[in-house]
């Protein structure tokens, strides 16, 4: 069981690994592709050259991000058919479907449209390549939702029917899926927090011309430009960042509790702004849940379930059941403890395996009773893996932690763009080095604050790989640990010689400025 | 007119791959980002994927019947799987 163990480990190391160095380039891609559209339709509107200018040194910094992130992404799917291989046979075309059409959308709408917002000044017409440039933007973002739905679906598997013949989940409802208040908000939430990283960057590096005195035009409207669409962004990340909270505490309670630190939910509960773990809290014992907090009254209450008194339960109140709750359809239950849903799961487990003795057989009776048993229980398949109710909390202060990570940002860059933007615009901006210190600073930070979001949706959604459905140990494949070791080092040279080789060039650009256009 | 829209259709064509190739001709760094970008993808498909990332289910079985009973029994006999491995191991 330890060998086990170390390779569902390794796997999932193997797989965050990737999945982290893949979002240090997709939320810069997101973010520029908009900054530079945006310039280039002052360009267009203006006529003015120094806005294509502008607009062209961008532009560069987009091409280097783009090619060297372009493509990261498949390795994950490699790893799926290879680490992942229950999982990856379990999930059909659910997961298939939205991955080929952001292929083949990804490979179509960039690879078209790139080519004439690189290629096509002064070949076609200006109203031509500026529909290029935006239609990159927006092919990247298109890109960006399919894969969103693919992980949404993960978190809150809706629009299918699994076949216990194939042992594959069956897309039924394909706008079940894509239309799922989960994807929506993840998707709306992803591109806003990419245009944040995009608005920082901009900022960030407009601001160390501004401290060497040199391209002082193009930084001034860049930083604007930057810091109006980092205004956007941050605002939008936070509304939606909202409705996923709300959609978090609707589907998956657990993660809400991790993310907050609660073991015993209340009617009123409060919202740790500021809190310190203590690290001897264990489900099952009295310690204090915090050395040190901030709470904020009865605010988590208002955000999870939009009542000042709702109900939040805990983590406790998760494993030992008991309260008013709503399943997958969204009818109103009692929720069961985690003991009832692990019978549940087990009950499912042997119907499946019954089916399929009775498939065997030929005896269509048997098969009719076993499928029935079966979805009666299917909503519990996963618990039916779980050995111990501690393997369902997920590892609370790593959740924690990021969570308030990434809010405390959230809110930093909130109150940085509008100082930006004000100072901007009183023309005091360059005067105040220690400010632009501050927001070359600032980029670094982006980064953390937008990987701290994976990691919350993430690490939070353990040990599920499918909620409720598929634990993530039971969709790994029987493969040697060594051999994922080794791709996992592999994995991390290949990314960091890529990362150092983005850095690199990045820095060699901005140090020519525009005289390479 | 058939003759002259096959002419006007060869012509959009040139001048889609004149764009191309004087597009790449007149790159600068984006000669040394198509290079990082073709190493990466020789290493990804031709390395990675060929010797180091094989579709496990596809590589052990031949139909799709015989890859759902693998994952059935996966499924069903946890236990069981997770013991065999662990001698494999």
């Amino acid at each position: 069981m330890n060998d086990l163990f170390t390779l569902v480990d390794w796997s999932r190391a193997q797989f965050a690994l990737t999945a982290i160095y893949h979002w240090l380039f997709v939320p810069l891609t997101l973010g520029l592709g908009v900054i530079v559209g945006i310039m280039e339709t002052i360009y267009y509107r203006t006529g003015d050259e120094r806005w294509k200018t502008i607009t062209k040194y961008w532009m560069t910094l987009f091409g280097v991000n783009f090619a060297i992130g372009v493509a990261t992404g498949i390795i994950l799917e490699f790893q799926f058919g290879t680490n992942w291989s229950n999982y990856s046979w379990f999930v059909g075309d659910i997961f298939g479907a939205p991955l080929a059409i952001e292929g083949i959308m990804a490979f179509f709408m960039e690879a078209t449209f790139i080519a004439v917002m690189f290629f096509g000044w002064n070949k076609v017409s200006k109203g031509f390549h500026l529909a290029s440039t935006w239609l990159t933007a927006i092919g990247a973002s298109i890109s960006a939702l399919w894969i969103l739905v693919a992980n949404s679906w993960m978190q809150y598997p809706v629009g299918m029917e699994f076949d216990p013949e194939t042992a594959r989940n069956v897309m039924d409802d394909f706008w079940a899926l894509v239309l799922s208040p989960v994807a929506v908000n993840k998707f709306f939430h992803a591109v806003s927090a990419g245009w944040v990283l995009g608005g920082v960057f901009v900022v960030g590096v407009s601001a160390w011309y501004l401290l060497k005195n040199r391209e002082n035009f193009l930084a001034q409207k860049s930083i604007r430009v930057g810091a109006w669409v980092g205004l956007v962004g941050t605002i939008v990340v936070a509304y939606t960042g909202d409705g996923s909270a709300y959609q978090v505490a609707d589907k998956q309670p657990m993660k809400l509790a991790a993310m907050e630190g609660v073991y015993h939910g209340k009617e009123g509960q409060e919202l740790i702004a500021f809190g310190i773990l203590n690290p001897d809290k264990k489900f099952d014992n009295d310690e204090k849940e915090f050395l040190f907090d901030i709470p904020i009254p009865k605010l988590l209450s208002i955000l999870a379930t939009r009542e000042i008194d709702g109900f939040v339960p805990g983590i406790n109140d998760i494993i030992e059941g008991g309260y008013a709750d709503k399943n997958i359809k969204g009818e109103d239950i009692i929720a069961l403890s985690a003991q009832e849903k692990m019978e549940r799961g087990r009950l499912a487990i042997a119907a499946l395996a019954d089916f399929n003795t009775a498939r065997q057989n030929n005896d269509t009776t048997a098969m009719n009773e076993a499928r029935a048993r079966l979805d009666a229980n299917y909503e519990y398949f996963g618990y039916g893996y779980i050995d111990s109710v501690e393997q369902l909390i997920p590892h609370v202060p790593f959740v924690f932690y990021s969570f308030h990570i990434m809010i405390i940002l959230g809110g930093y860059f909130l109150l940085f763009f509008i100082l930006i933007l004000v100072l901007s615009y009183k023309e005091k901006l360059q005067r105040l080095k220690w400010l632009l210190w501050i927001a070359i600073l600032t980029i670094p930070l982006g980064y953390v604050c937008l990987e701290s979001g994976w990691i919350v949706a993430e690490m939070g959604r353990q040990p599920w790989v499918i909620q409720d459905i598929m634990p993530t140990f039971a969709a790994i494949s029987k493969i040697e640990v060594a051999s994922v070791q080794t791709t996992f080092w592999m994995f991390a040279a290949l990314f960091t010689v890529l990362l150092i080789a983005e850095v690199g060039i990045m820095l060699k650009q901005i140090k020519k400025g525009t005289e390479q256009n | 007119m058939e003759r002259n829209e096959v002419v006007g259709k060869s012509n959009v064509l040139l001048r889609v791959v004149r764009f191309y190739v004087e597009g790449f001709r007149s790159m600068t760094l984006g000669k040394t980002l198509w290079a990082i970008i073709l190493i990466k993808l020789f290493i990804m498909f031709f390395i990675l994927r060929l010797f180091f990332f094989p579709n496990i289910l596809q590589k052990n079985f031949d139909t799709d019947e015989e890859r759902a009973n693998a994952v059935i029994e996966n499924l069903t006999n946890p236990n069981q799987s997770h013991q065999q491995h662990s001698q494999e191991l």
